[in-house]
């Protein structure tokens, strides 16, 4: 050991470098080791396949909406009514907590369709507002029970907990009356 | 645990065992001769009544997972079959339900025992956050057991749960991803959640002996928070205390039992007997009993906090909410170097004992907040009590640190058993030592 002592007595020595350097490749060897023990939580390869669906609109009227399950998630589609759409658009320039048009949440030229997450983004429960007898909030739109969040007819978070509009997914118009979503 | 000087045993086979590996030693020192305060009253038995759940909940809990099914298909039927065909299943299953409660009980009694008599207080510091680590853990274990039978409340509970962890800035949905193993709460997470609940237990296993280690380091505790100064303070543990905590322990069990044969179901929620539907959130998602106090604390934020007079957001509500509820639990863990007042135990301090009930009704009125829906006179029944809940442990210890006087103590333990005009077993007035 003796032998290793820097006789210049700067306090650094060859066994300080060897010590540092050892432990540098033990940190990175460690974290090579956890690393594929903490990246086996993430989704699979099967559940990533599971990454699209395709919906028909065709049988959806005017005022309805219908929920299908897109990555084990409950999607909204609903065909809005023109007063809806209005009601959406003329709040644009309301105070919004996560300030997006009408316009950025919906197709051009399929302003009627509105498709979005059907997930609160405040703990992830499922708003209420699709079928007709449900409560759908001071907004019109949506509403969640789960701890009082409140959406409009664009599904944007207007009052209550939740930080975010709902999340319009990414989808396309296959044809008029068809969608894929994802 | 070195055998030290050891005392030779009479029997030939423990003399020999011992000799090799002193565990009758060992178990003789910290259970048979170990010098225990003679003034235990019988909050001090809830700590060997949580031991006594730990082990219950281990040997239900093993015996439910030989018939239990952790897939999303088969989760809620094989509970089901646990409940109707297994030979005593449904014994085991309600043993095992209701034992949560109860060890929550148990728990929380304890809690409030160490803090009224100031058993965190040096030289009990680190005792008492192995505790709180005891406490998180257990928490843990418990929401996650709850997500097993894969009912309504399981699964949206999940599903409330984890997200908390997305309100983390930038990558909280990587994380809410990690957790989940999919894009929801699905089958990949009830995989984990039973792997994880299995291994728990024994964690909290090996903390309690930690905890256990440390008390027989530092010695009890007790109700006049002085310090044994010799014999006469003291009593053996055996048979003293073996019999004071085995007729606790069968009070405490007589009354958990009573739940779970004759009213198994009243600590529970009904729509957990539904099947999970990913697609239906219930109208009223609660969790059970014993975490509403922290979910209050959780609804209770329901602003965003910004800087003032602009636009700009630090910490959404979301955010702020769950960092509420989280440091309400790390307040208890650094409570030990909050409270510097000199006089332990509340006996002798009737600042801090009103202060504590304060707390006390403050937690209850949060756990009724915690149970109703976050609108109307609950939601600011919760934030008024959020506020007293944060204000004790940052504003009325540090005051009372500060101005609370410092009472004359009983010379000893002894002394205050012996003379009736101290009375040492007048735990809310103590008034009458000075």
């Amino acid at each position: 050991m003796s032998s290793t002592v820097d006789k210049k007595g700067k306090g650094e020595t060859r066994r300080d470098f060897l010590y540092l350097t050892a432990a540098a490749f033990g940190a990175v060897g460690a974290g090579s080791v956890a690393w594929p023990f903490i990246h086996q939580m993430n989704p699979a390869a099967d559940t990533l396949a599971l990454s699209t669906t395709e919906v028909d609109l065709a049988p959806i009227e005017e005022g309805q909406a219908i929920t299908v399950m897109w990555r084990g998630k409950p999607v909204f589609i609903r065909h809005r009514t023109a007063e809806e759409v209005e009601r959406a658009k003329s709040d644009d320039k309301a105070d919004l907590r996560d300030p997006e048009t009408d316009e950025q949440r919906t197709k051009p030229g399929h302003e009627k369709w509105l498709v979005m997450v059907g997930i609160c983004t405040h703990l992830g429960c499922v708003p209420l507002g699709q079928k007709s007898a449900d409560v759908k909030g001071e907004y019109d739109g949506w509403f969640c029970p789960c701890h009082g969040s409140h959406y409009d007819t664009s599904g944007r978070i207007r009052k209550g907990p939740a930080p975010k509009n709902m999340a319009v997914p990414e989808y396309t118009f296959l044809t008029d009356t068809t969608i894929k979503i994802g | 645990m070195g055998s030290g000087n050891r005392k030779k045993f009479d029997n030939p086979i423990v003399e020999w065992v011992d000799s090799r590996l002193p565990v009758f030693t060992l178990m003789n020192k910290e259970y048979g001769v170990f010098p225990t305060p003679k003034n235990f009253n019988y909050l001090w038995n809830f700590g060997a009544i949580a031991m006594v759940m730990l082990i219950t909940m281990i040997i239900t809990g093993i015996t439910l997972a030989m018939h239990y099914v952790p897939h999303v298909d088969h989760a809620f039927d094989s509970v089901e079959r646990i409940m109707r065909d297994v030979n005593y299943g449904w014994m085991i299953r309600y043993l095992h339900a209701n034992g949560a409660s109860f060890f929550f009980i148990a728990v929380y009694i304890h809690i409030f025992r160490g803090m009224y008599y100031g058993s965190y207080k040096q030289p009990r510091e680190l005792l008492w956050m192995l505790g709180v680590v005891i406490f998180l853990l257990l928490m843990a274990t418990a929401f996650i057991g709850y997500v097993l039978p894969w009912g309504q409340m399981s699964f949206w509970g999940a599903t409330v749960i984890t997200n908390l962890f997305s309100a983390i800035p930038f990558v909280g949905d990587s994380i809410v991803t990690l957790l989940w193993g999919g894009f929801s709460v699905d089958n990949p997470t009830l995989n984990r959640f039973f792997a994880l609940h299995y291994l728990l237990p024994f964690v909290i296993f090996a903390v309690v002996f930690l905890h256990v280690w440390a008390l027989h380091v530092a010695g009890s505790n007790n109700p006049l928070g002085i310090e044994p100064k010799g014999e006469q303070d003291t009593l053996p543990f055996n048979p003293y205390y073996t019999m004071k905590d085995t007729f606790g322990v069968l009070v405490f069990l007589i009354v958990y039992v009573a739940f779970a044969f004759f009213m198994p179901n009243d600590l529970g929620h009904p729509d957990n007997y539904i099947p999970a539907d990913p697609l239906v959130t219930p109208a009223h998602i609660v969790p059970e009993w014993y975490f509403l106090p922290f979910y209050a604390i959780l609804r209770a934020v329901t602003f965003d906090i910004g800087i003032p007079f602009t636009d700009i957001t630090i910490i959404t509500a979301k955010l702020g909410g769950v960092l509420a509820m989280f440091g309400s639990i790390a307040l208890l863990f650094v409570l030990p170097f909050l409270d510097k007042h000199p006089v332990r135990s509340a006996v002798f301090r009737p600042w801090f004992r009103i202060a504590l009930f304060a707390l006390v009704i403050a937690t209850f009125l949060l756990g009724m907040a915690g149970g109703k829906p976050a609108e109307g006179i609950w939601l600011y029944v919760s934030q008024f009590c959020s506020v007293y809940y944060f204000g004790f442990f940052l504003a009325i210890i540090p005051f009372l640190n500060k101005y609370e006087p410092v009472e004359k103590l009983p010379p000893s333990i002894n002394d205050a058993v012996l003379d009736k005009n101290i009375k040492a077993n007048a735990y809310f007035y103590a008034g009458k030592v000075k």
